[in-house]
């Protein structure tokens, strides 16, 4: 089950219209969309172009320049590694190769169990405390191999909601 | 009488377990019939030793750090509620550790003391000073009292800011604004984070403030979407500001307005450069413009705009409140008051160290850092961020200050000291500096965009061993032509780290070349 509702058209078009008043109305809206339903659908885009009286292209042409912005669903949990200088300098790169082949999949992609989207993210200003992770809104630090697959096993266990 | 207890709850100390700790320790108590009134507060910015709990004492607050919650229960069975010191955890009084004890604490002063949203706690440690005094002074004199100090942007550029102010309180126009510049986007940099997340309402004030000074009613905090928690804490500050009257309509009954907005980026490191910023926050792609015209002249939407860093704005409610005179006391040259030094990377002590300029790296790195986490040697240290260049040994013994940083082709930058041991692979973290910049540059121009490509590509021949001397020359002449083609520092600064590396550490260059002979 997705941890999203899905989009619809006039969902979008009420995120649009409730942010599009605002000088620089465009990347409010994008975020309200990306947190509310996971990722930017491409046929928002028409909807957010006429919203903000702006082409197509234009409003394409900013969700493909940030790295934050997804035209596909994530699983249901996203994690990212830091990949930056000070992670580097105490083991992310070993750090990254585990989470790859634990998880099986690259940078970019989810699980086959649509449970976990691995993307890279340079820096997270945890960085005296690295190999630093972030798996939703809470960062980890000091991330070993074996914190990693704890964490990792933690999601995927379901949790016994009924006591 | 319930026991003060404090734990952080800053993204660092949260990533080492402070929830899990406090939850513990709430239990616990509540298992021996204990009262403790639990205070979620800033960190101190001794990363090292989160989670740091402080219990409140007649003697003070006493320390006890790194904790785990399965340190808990015998934290409270060694007299943790009494303040005893017999626990291995214990570190003495919290102000008497020498690591904090011996930082000149201007803009860092409360952070770690407080609870960050309380506008009691920030008042009763001088908070607001600053802004109080601001709304009975004429703009021009407090744009005085900023150039007097002799404070600079501390995002990078070092630009002088009240000459930045200068500028746009000139500049004739029914709206300005001021813009922070939130984007921290440099590995080894959390200065900015620990002001957002430990001591909010300092940066509300600094911006306020700055409205003043330049005649700006609307302010914005950029600030980058990998901060979930700054968001969330700015967030409530704000909110609390405002109901307070600090913030908004008619600030403390002065009839001045200034109101406060975020933005959040999203991902992109070139948005950190304050024209990509304003274009990104127009709702744009994050390209950089062409200057002139500066940003306070034209700004946000063609307005004249203040564009400064969270630090440089922090610094001001200290200036205004105790004087510029007091500020500029500290620091060396033209290198006026403190420097906001973090110590990250392969590092045993690491965190925010906040002194005057001109300290040097090795007093930093040895006295404060402790050296390498590793315990193997410490062998190069990358300052001012992913644009920095990366320094042997040689240079340690550099003073902090930026001309003197400029002239030995280094950059102080945001404060950012990453450090390496021995481990370290040169020509890799050359290849990622060119990487970084492919995966970052705006595009807008050749050199940037395509330069950092072929640069990946031209280190990994020399790294193969393939026709190394003249893929090296090449290398050397595409540094060349990044640093003099480029628009911005982005693809301008890239070739400092890659040719640090090549320099000052040439044999990692070789390597493959000697494994094949081998
Ligand atoms: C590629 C690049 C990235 C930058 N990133 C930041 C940043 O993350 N934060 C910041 O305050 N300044 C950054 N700057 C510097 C800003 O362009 C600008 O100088 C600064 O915001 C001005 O504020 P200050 O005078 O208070 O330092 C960056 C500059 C460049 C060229
Ligand atoms: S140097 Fe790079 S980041 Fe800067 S303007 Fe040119 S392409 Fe953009
Ligand atoms: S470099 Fe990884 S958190 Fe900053």
């Amino acid at each position: 089950m997705s941890a999203y509702p899905e989009w619809t058209p006039s969902l979008i078009q009420a995120e649009t219209d409730a942010l599009k008043h605002k000088p620089g109305a465009l990347l409010p809206i994008l975020h309200a969309i990306q947190d509310r339903f996971g990722f930017i659908p491409q046929e928002a885009v028409p909807i957010i172009a006429a919203g903000l009286s702006q082409t197509r292209a234009e409003v394409h042409g900013v969700i493909s320049f940030y790295h934050h912005f997804r035209a596909a669903p994530p699983g249901n949990h996203v994690l990212q590694v830091c990949r930056a200088e000070a992670c580097q300098a105490v083991g992310s790169r070993a750090l990254e190769a585990h989470a790859k082949a634990r998880l099986g999949v690259d940078y970019h992609q989810t699980t086959a169990d649509g449970e976990i989207t691995l993307e890279a993210v340079y820096c997270l200003g945890n960085c005296a405390c690295g190999p630093s992770l972030r798996l939703d809104d809470s960062v980890h630090g000091r991330v070993t191999p074996e914190s990693f697959d704890a964490l990792v096993d933690e999601l995927r266990t379901q949790p016994l909601e009924i006591m | 009488m319930s026991a003060r207890i404090f734990i952080p709850r800053d993204t660092t100390a949260l990533s080492l377990g402070a929830d899990s700790v406090a939850q513990r320790l709430e239990y616990e108590a509540a298992e021996r019939g204990l009262e403790v009134t639990l205070i979620r507060n800033g960190s101190r910015g001794m990363a090292w030793l989160e989670p740091l709990v402080e219990i409140e004492t007649s003697q003070g607050r006493m320390a006890y750090g790194p904790v785990t919650s399965a340190d808990v229960p015998s934290l409270l069975d060694a007299g943790l509620l009494e303040g005893r010191t017999e626990h291995p955890l214990s570190q003495g009084r919290t102000d008497a550790i020498p690591w904090l004890a011996r930082q000149q604490r201007l803009t860092f002063a409360r952070i770690g003391v407080t609870d960050p949203l309380s506008l009691d706690d920030y008042r009763a440690h001088d908070g607001f000073r600053g802004l109080d005094k601001a709304l009975a002074e004429s703009p021009q004199h407090l744009v005085d009292e900023v150039k007097d100090s002799g404070l600079r942007g501390r995002g990078g550029a070092a630009f002088p800011t009240g000459i930045k102010w200068q500028t746009v309180l000139d500049a004739p126009a029914e709206q300005k604004y001021i813009v922070c510049n939130a984007d921290e986007g440099d590995s080894g940099t959390f200065a900015d984070r620990l002001v957002m997340e430990c001591d909010p309402y300092l940066l509300i004030e600094g911006m306020a403030i700055a409205g003043l000074a330049v005649g700006a009613t609307q302010g914005y905090i950029y600030l980058r979407s990998e901060y979930p928690l700054a968001h969330r804490i700015l967030e409530a500050a704000i909110a609390r500001a405002e109901a307070a009257g600090y913030l908004g309509d008619n600030i403390g009954d002065s009839g001045h307005t200034f109101h406060l907005e975020i933005r959040l980026g999203a991902g992109a490191y070139i948005c950190g450069e304050e024209t990509s910023l304003l274009e990104s926050l127009e709702g744009k792609r994050g390209q950089v413009r062409f200057k002139p015209p500066l940003p306070a002249i034209e700004g946000f939407f063609g307005r004249p705009t203040v564009v400064n860093n969270v630090l440089t704005l922090a610094a001001v409610p200290y200036i205004i409140a105790s004087g510029a005179r007091a500020y500029a006391h500290y620091g060396m040259g033209r290198s006026r008051g403190t420097l906001a030094l973090q110590l990250a990377g392969n590092v045993k002590y690491g965190g925010l160290v906040e002194l005057a300029f001109g300290t040097t790296l090795r007093e930093l790195m040895e006295n404060y850092g402790g050296g390498t986490l590793s315990g193997r040697p410490l062998r190069a240290v990358q300052v001012g961020g992913p644009l920095g260049a990366y320094l042997p040994e040689s240079q340690w013994d550099l003073p902090l200050d930026y001309e003197t940083f400029a002239a030995d082709d280094a950059v102080v930058g945001h404060g950012g000291i990453v450090m390496f041991d021995d481990s370290v692979d040169m020509a890799e973290q050359a290849r990622f500096s060119m990487e970084f910049c492919r995966i970052e540059s705006c595009g807008k121009c050749t050199p940037c965009r395509i330069g950092s490509a072929r640069g990946v590509e031209v280190i990994d021949r020399i790294r193969r061993n393939d026709n190394r001397d003249s893929n090296l020359a090449l290398l050397s002449e595409l540094c060349e032509t990044m640093e003099d083609g480029s628009l911005c520092a982005m693809g301008g600064m890239t070739p400092y780290p890659v040719q640090s590396a090549l320099t000052h550490f040439p044999d990692d260059f070789l390597r493959q070349a000697e494994g094949e002979q081998a």
